[in-house]
């Protein structure tokens, strides 16, 4: 039997709670979907304070923005009924979900779709990569915030963006030593504050080196790492080897459209939105009509975009089913403008050159 | 240097302090040289002492003559990149972000730490506070020798 629904958000991180928030305000019911056993996505294993503005929560620590993104659906006039532990596993034509929940299939129809999956973790080849010890960052935040199991005590970061430099510092406050972050370009990828943080630490961080391989017999004991040239090859004789229990790859992430995909949305890969994302409108509106998009499933960047996305995607949607709220155009300009205010600078250059280029895929569609 | 190491340089560091005539009363000093989207600071001041604007991705400007050292911005700077300076006599006196576990008390010595991460001085702790306010965030009030004014950045346990 399929269960029909007003509006299905698939995904209970930033952009999913705050797409929630606005469409309840505009009165619409939803059924929030998430994977994990509860709400907040990434935002939970978060124990930094956030940059932005006090619009996007700015100075609160992750965690407790979680809290408040999930607090404030309660008082909202529309239905929401949450399903945790439930994994989407096909999405179809006339907007049709497939759920996987307390071990059965379940099945339903939505006049609407807001998908809010966010990004999966990039890996990275290297010899014996397999080796018991090697994390991607976000297993690194899940064991050591949320689990309170230290993944190691001598600690080698692969990749120097946000993520990188974040949970570098995050594995020292836990009580680990991270002896390197490594980063294979010539500068650091993330915010110089962060860096500066890690540094003040102890931690050095290494421009233009790499990892070569990883070392042990059952689990990781050593690693080998080595010196990049400005065409990123390796300098022979730059090898260096060190004792390490525990390597964590931090070197990007993916948007995850493959329910977009295999719904049939048209997709387009743009490197500077991290791979493979959905075909937009100004909107968020996917190919399909009545299929929405926020947050990095869109195009990977931080939070405070995610959230004001959210927001953003849930207003359009509510009008899209006849829910236009009060103060409408307002609320939309607002976000317009926050985004615009978020990505005016250097650091949003790669996700205006991306939206660039996305809007001139759809021109010459 | 900045972006390659991790550690400003000392032009970029002695930028951020005002005169020394300035320090005979606590000033924030902000190490902040790169334009990311954030403003706690300057919404979180009373005085209205740092300014960035309606574009939150400028670098914050802090003029050091309003400055009254009340160090709101300090435990409200999410990059934990300011800091409270003056001088006293011989002695340079800090009011530092920290959250790491290993928390001093009042009265320790502990060596002070300098931006590259190197022991560079005896550090005292003068005060330890926390408060449901700073968010988790530990505010520690630490003497050094005055010589020590532009190197000292963070303390360690010996």
């Amino acid at each position: 039997m399929i269960k029909h629904e007003e509006l299905i958000i698939i995904g209970g991180g930033p952009a999913g709670l705050s797409a929630a928030k606005s469409a309840l305000e505009a009165d619409l019911n939803v059924l929030l979907i998430e994977r994990y056993v509860r709400l907040g996505g990434q935002l939970i294993k978060q124990t930094h304070k956030f940059f932005g503005s006090k619009n996007q929560k700015a100075k609160m620590r992750g965690f407790n923005i979680a809290t408040l993104l999930i607090d404030g659906l309660k008082d909202a006039p529309g239905h929401l009924t949450v399903l945790t532990e439930a994994t989407v596993v096909g999405m179809y034509d006339e907007r049709i979900v497939t759920v996987w929940h307390d071990a059965t299939y379940k099945k339903y129809q939505a006049d609407a779709i807001i998908v809010a999956t966010g990004a999966s973790e990039k890996f990275l080849a290297f010899e014996n990569n397999d080796l018991p010890g090697i994390y991607g960052a976000g297993g690194v935040q899940t064991l050591m915030n949320l689990n309170g199991v230290l993944p190691g005590t001598d600690i080698i970061m692969v990749g120097s963006g946000n993520i990188g430099l974040i949970v570098a510092y995050q594995l020292m406050q836990a009580g680990a030593r991270v002896t390197s972050v490594l980063e294979a370009a010539p500068r650091i990828g993330g915010y110089a504050v962060h860096a500066s943080k890690l540094r003040r630490l102890g931690v050095s961080i290494k421009t233009r080196t790499t990892i070569k391989r990883a070392i042990g017999e059952n689990k990781v004991e050593a690693c080998e790492i080595v010196s990049l040239d400005d065409q990123w090859n390796i300098i022979e004789g730059t090898e260096e080897t060190i004792n390490t229990d525990a390597i964590c790859i931090a070197v990007g992430l993916s948007p995850m459209h493959q329910l977009l995909s295999m719904a049939g949305a048209k997709t387009s890969y743009i490197s500077e939105l991290g791979g493979l994302v959905p075909c937009v409108d100004e909107n968020n509106q996917t190919s399909i009509d009545g299929v929405f998009v926020s947050g990095d499933a869109s195009g990977i960047e931080e939070a405070s975009s995610a959230m004001v996305e959210g927001r953003f995607t849930g207003l359009i949607a509510a009008k899209k089913l006849g829910h236009v709220t009060k103060g409408f155009d307002k609320d939309i300009n607002e976000c317009r403008d926050q985004l615009f205010n978020l990505r005016r600078g250097p650091c949003g250059l790669k996700i205006r050159e991306g939206i660039r280029k996305l809007r001139e895929v759809n021109d010459h569609a | 240097m900045l972006k390659r190491t991790g550690v400003p340089d000392r032009s970029q560091i002695k930028d951020a302090f005002p005169d020394e005539s300035y320090l005979i009363k606590p000033k924030a000093i902000i190490e902040c040289f790169e334009a990311i989207p954030c403003n706690p600071c300057e919404t979180s001041c009373p005085v209205g002492a740092i300014t960035i604007g309606a574009d939150i991705n400028k670098i914050p400007v802090i003029d050091h003559a309003i400055c009254t050292g009340c160090g709101q911005c300090v435990h409200n700077c999410p990059g934990l990149a300011v800091h409270i300076v003056s001088i006293k006599e011989d002695k340079a006196l800090f009011r530092i972000p920290y959250e790491m576990p290993d928390v001093p008390k009042q009265g320790d010595i502990w060596d002070g730490i300098g931006r590259d991460g190197k022991t560079v001085c005896e550090a005292t702790i003068t005060a330890v506070t926390q408060k449901e306010g700073f968010d988790k965030t530990t505010i520690l009030n630490v003497e050094t020798d005055k010589t020590y004014l532009y190197d000292f950045i963070t303390v360690r346990r010996p």
